[in-house]
């Protein structure tokens, strides 16, 4: 069998998973298994270009996620403008304050001569920079806050279009992934695994914490949509006669339209995603990641800058993770820092990369989709297993009603069964790297 | 990548620990000779092989050492001194020849093996644990031992009365002669039958190698055959009652440690004339 | 007095609690770095060990509490604890057996198993939460204070309380016992001598007849017992919640490096260390200052440097700080 041949029925197996949902549990289920599919295969492309290509051991996926909502959410919702007001400007100061604090302990760490002199320097600057730094930040931050909290109590966004928010928070997860980066890979290659885990929970932490900045575990909800809304369509007569040509109640066929739509977009950005990963892995620059990855002596010696490469591509797979995470945001309408866990958004991204083959992108796009499906789908399957185990039990019996709760956790099992029977039996992934 | 449980070039030492076990029994493959009643103590006999599934190193290479003696290998860079050595502690893949422990071919066993039938080996490197007492570095030495080792600790400690003195230190700290000492009494410490010495000056000040040198004859005296491996040849040499010349892991020149000194060509082609 | 009623603030929020959760990380480091030593990769599914331990313990208890067993004033669970030890036991030998050797036998590079290890943290989670569900459980019992403040109060008169749980107080007894034992056994016994001469030199010690597979089930039962009981303290202490273990992890990691992976003492150094950082950084300072600087310059604020949700960012930043500028840990790990 050629490996054309072996991966199209690959795809085409887990396209049969879907459909088979699609027939039991209904077109909206297979659809949104679709839409979220789209979104893990591009975060585990993301994350595929950091492993795959070049080694790098990112565990800090789920920040980069939640960085990318961050931006749909500062793009896309509209300003409170008696929040900015009240606060906006101190906000900026305190901000702008905070960061001029940093760069001049920097300066001085650079500039001054080594010595308990510095050393003083630099902490009398960072402490008195850090209460300088608070005593504008809290107040305005209060009175943010105070702007009817119920509703808004954050500044709100910029208003814009939200698919503005994708790339922006490809931006914003870049960024990051720079100050990473240049920390953790430039002083030494060694630290990464460690500084991205840390990383990733102290953004969910800011999120959860800095309301004015995005209301914090309050949430963010409504993000304005980039497809129309079904309500909008059902009252649209040309829409509405169209259902009805098909033969399909109009609320039915207003959200399966809404979720295509999405899917549309979704598609868009993983064709565009999927074929730049597979020209930059053909490219020379591509080649030479991959050479850096197999010996980076070898290549270290013959000149080559290993710790720029492995900044280069640690910021590009974020930047894409970031996207991902933006597109996630906007499909979801609202962003819940409460609900971001590293066993989600993380290891469960890995999971896809290291199922689909590490290094090859296409099988980290098999990988989202299989992985995705399982996630979502072993849980109905538990309950129809537990049901059949549980038949013959009574009703009332403990045993039986613990065993049909336990169902939700069979998420957890499969992932952790998966992913240790492929690196078992197929450690080269579903679709190795060739 | 070929290698499906490689680390894709991971550097990730804050996750993972580097250094894991380079230490693989080599298969051997020869053909075990009839074993002759007079032949050494020890002999690696028409050794062929090299590391797994690579290019041969040795070619119908013997070494051997008699009871009572210090054999050495000496040869240029490259020769195949360690790798020979390492062929007669089973550490590499034999396809040709055998190797005889007094007179019973031990040529299928593994390193480990070899130690409990009687081999003591010096590494080159890393032999020592550097983060362990002296006396726990001894301690480890005589870990295969049921019976009571502290008799033999005492004999160490005799031979190398340094080791007495910083029994109490980490070995780490230890000088480079020092540490030799320690690798060459942790050896010791299973009484072994003969005592295998991979380059055991390679890197110690001129002054350092003459006491190492000392102490080694001094553990020759107490009977145990010592095969050597070293990179000064010529003061090797000296001590030794055989002497191999390998080059290109074939055996050039082999004899008496004087006879190789006195020899003409030895000394043109790389004794430095 | 007011200087006396600041010390009294001082140990009554940071130091008691500080002590008392610094434990909790060591134990859970030393297991970390216990692994790292032996075998040589990080195992992130060590939060979850800890949570079946403590799972365990809490079942236990509760039936023992069922039986009427009591050993008032002190928690039940102290008794189930062996319980739940040998279930880990149990447990991560079976997964020794089952995942990690195979990769052990294929020489498999650090970073995979590190991978194994996030399938064995998924498997492990989930069958806590198969088991006993993600909700919250209580199982303390037993007398809830060793000093109560009001007794505190009336006893010394000052104005700031002092109280200090019989959890806490467990939880440091346990935890000097505990790490007694650990450096009695890996610094006077053979096996635990074995161990640590593997750990320093994998070569030398096949050399010289230490059997790896030996010395690493000796390993996993010890790392079964530590991340039992330091999961059931930390879960008698707060509540037990299995989501809370997994969460850990970035604590406990960032204790075992800052000390110095492979190295046991800085484990326990690092726990402490990152513990005190914690609670003091994000406890609000403003009683302690309101007691020892004058009327006037008393802070209107909580004096709170960051807000408790910040814990996570105190961990990484002191992380950050140690490997810039000593890379190996401050006790010189056996990392590089």
């Amino acid at each position: 069998m050629s490996d054309g041949l072996r991966n199209s029925l690959l795809f085409g197996a887990v396209a049969l998973l879907i459909v088979g949902a699609g027939v039991i549990q209904g077109a909206n289920t297979a659809l949104l298994i679709v839409n979220m599919g789209l979104i893990s295969a591009i975060m585990a492309i993301g994350v595929n270009l950091q492993w795959g290509f070049a080694g790098l051991f990112n565990i800090g996926v789920m920040g980069f996620v939640a960085l990318g909502g961050l931006a749909a959410v500062l793009i896309a919702m509209p300003p409170t403008t008696e929040a900015w007001a009240a606060g906006g400007l101190g906000v900026i100061v305190a901000l702008l304050l905070g960061a001029a604090t940093v760069v001049l302990a920097v300066l001085v760490r650079l500039r001054m001569p080594k010595g308990p002199l510095r050393l003083l320097a630099m902490l009398v600057i960072l402490i008195g920079g850090f209460f300088l730094y608070r005593s504008v930040f809290d107040p305005a931050t209060s009175a943010v806050e105070a702007v009817n909290p119920a509703g808004t109590g954050y500044l709100g966004g910029l208003g814009l279009p939200v698919i503005i928010g994708w790339p922006v928070g490809g931006l914003l997860a870049a960024g990051a992934a720079w100050l990473v980066g240049k920390t953790a890979l430039g002083l030494r290659s060694d630290y990464l695994a460690i500084a991205t885990l840390g990383i990733a929970e102290i953004t969910i932490s800011v999120l959860k914490n800095e309301d004015w900045l995005a209301r914090g575990v309050k949430n963010v909800v409504g993000l304005p949509r980039p497809v129309p809304y079904e309500v909008d369509l059902q009252a649209s007569e040309g829409f509405v006669q169209a259902a009805a040509d098909f033969g399909m109640d109009p609320v039915i066929a207003s959200a399966l339209v809404v979720k295509l739509a999405y899917a549309a977009l979704f598609t868009a950005v993983l064709v565009v995603v999927l074929v730049g990963a597979q020209l930059a892995l053909k490219s020379p620059w591509g080649r030479m990641m991959r050479a850096i990855r197999d010996n980076e002596t070898a290549a270290e010696a013959m000149g080559k800058d290993v710790t720029r490469r492995h900044l280069q591509i640690f910021v590009l797979g974020s930047a894409v993770v970031g996207v991902a995470g933006a597109m996630m945001t906007t499909l979801d309408a609202q962003l819940t820092p409460g609900t971001y866990q590293p066993l989600r958004f993380t290891f469960l991204i890995w999971v896809m990369v290291i199922v689909g083959g590490s290094g090859n992108n296409f099988g980290s796009v098999l990988g989202g989709f299989l992985i995705w499906f399982l996630w979502v789908e072993v849980e109905p399957m538990g309950h129809v297993l537990m049901s059949l185990v549980t038949s013959g039990m009574a009703d009332d019996s403990a045993i039986k009603a613990n065993l049909l709760d336990s169902a939700a956790h069979m998420r957890m099992l499969t992932m952790g069964l998966v992913l240790l029977l492929v690196l078992r039996f197929f450690p080269r992934g579903l679709i190795p790297e060739k | 990548m070929s290698d499906p449980y490689g680390d894709r070039g991971n550097k990730d030492r804050s996750i993972t620990k580097g250094g894991s076990s380079t230490l693989q029994a080599g298969r051997y493959s020869g053909q075990p000779g009839p074993a002759a009643s007079d032949e050494p103590f020890l002999i690696g006999s028409a050794m062929t092989g090299g590391y797994g599934k690579g290019p041969d190193i040795l070619h119908d290479c013997t070494i051997a050492v008699e009871k009572g003696e210090i054999a050495v290998i000496v040869g240029p860079n490259g020769a195949g001194k360690s790798t020979a050595m390492k062929a007669v502690f089973g550490m590499l893949d034999l396809r040709g020849g055998d190797v005889r422990l007094d007179g019973e071919s031990i040529a299928s066993l593994s390193p480990q093996a070899r130690v409990v039938k009687g081999m003591g080996f010096v590494p080159q490197t890393q032999n020592i644990f550097t983060t362990m007492t002296v006396e726990e570095n001894l301690e480890m030495g005589a870990f295969i031992r049921k019976d009571d080792f502290r008799g033999t600790m005492e004999q160490v400690y005799d031979l190398f009365p340094i080791l007495k003195e910083k029994r109490r230190q980490k070995a780490g700290e230890l000088s480079g002669g020092q540490r030799q000492q320690v690798a060459v009494g942790r050896a010791l410490m299973t009484r072994p039958k003969v005592l295998m010495l991979d380059e055991p000056t390679a890197g110690v000040s001129p002054i350092v190698m003459d006491e190492l040198f000392d102490r080694i004859i001094e553990v020759a005296r107490t009977g145990i055959p010592i095969l050597m491996v070293e990179q000064n040849a010529r003061q090797a040499l000296e001590i030794a009652d055989k002497g191999y010349v390998l080059v290109q892991g074939c055996n050039a020149h082999s004899g008496t440690g004087q006879d190789l000194l006195a020899d003409p060509e030895v000394r043109r082609s790389f004794l430095g004339g | 007095m007011d200087a006396l009623n600041a010390l009294v603030a001082l140990t009554n929020f940071v130091i008691v609690p500080a002590v008392a959760y610094g434990s909790q990380l060591a134990l859970g480091a030393l297991g970390v770095t216990l692994v790292y030593g032996i075998l040589r990769f990080s195992n992130f599914a060590h939060g979850d060990t800890m949570a079946f331990g403590a799972m365990i313990v809490v079942l236990v208890t509760w039936g023992l509490q069922g039986a009427g067993v009591s050993i008032d004033p002190l928690p039940t669970a102290l008794l189930a604890i062996p319980f739940g030890i040998l279930g880990t036991i149990v447990l991560v030998l079976i997964t020794d057996r089952l995942v990690y050797r195979f990769y052990r036998a294929q020489k498999a590079k650090p970073v995979i198993l590190v991978i194994v290890s996030m399938g064995v943290m998924f498997i492990m989670n989930g069958i806590v939460r198969f088991i006993i569900g993600p909700g919250d459980q209580r199982f303390a019992d037993g007398e809830r204070f060793i000093v109560s403040a009001r007794d505190f109060k009336e006893w010394s008169g000052l104005a700031e309380p002092l109280a200090i749980r019989t959890t806490q107080g467990i939880t440091v007894v346990t935890a000097v016992i505990v790490v007694a034992l650990l450096f009695w056994f890996l610094g006077r016994t053979r096996t635990g001598k074995s161990m640590r001469a593997y750990s320093d030199n994998e070569d030398l010690a096949l050399l010289s007849g230490i059997n790896p597979e030996r010395v690493v089930m000796v390993t996993w039962i010890i790392v079964a017992a530590l991340a039992t009981i330091a999961g059931t303290l930390y879960g008698l202490d707060k509540s037990f919640k299995p989501f809370v273990y997994f969460q850990l992890l970035l604590p406990i990691f960032a204790s075992a490096i800052v000390g110095g992976l492979g190295n046991p003492l800085g484990a326990i150094a690092g726990g402490y260390l990152i513990a005190f950082a914690e609670v003091a950084i994000t406890y609000p300072l403003k009683k302690v200052l309101g007691y020892l600087l004058p009327e006037s310059l008393a802070p209107d604020g909580l004096v709170q440097l960051l807000s408790t949700d910040y814990k996570f960012a105190v961990s990484f930043v002191i992380l950050l700080i140690v490997l810039l500028f000593k890379p190996t840990g401050l006790f010189d790990g056996r990392a590089h």
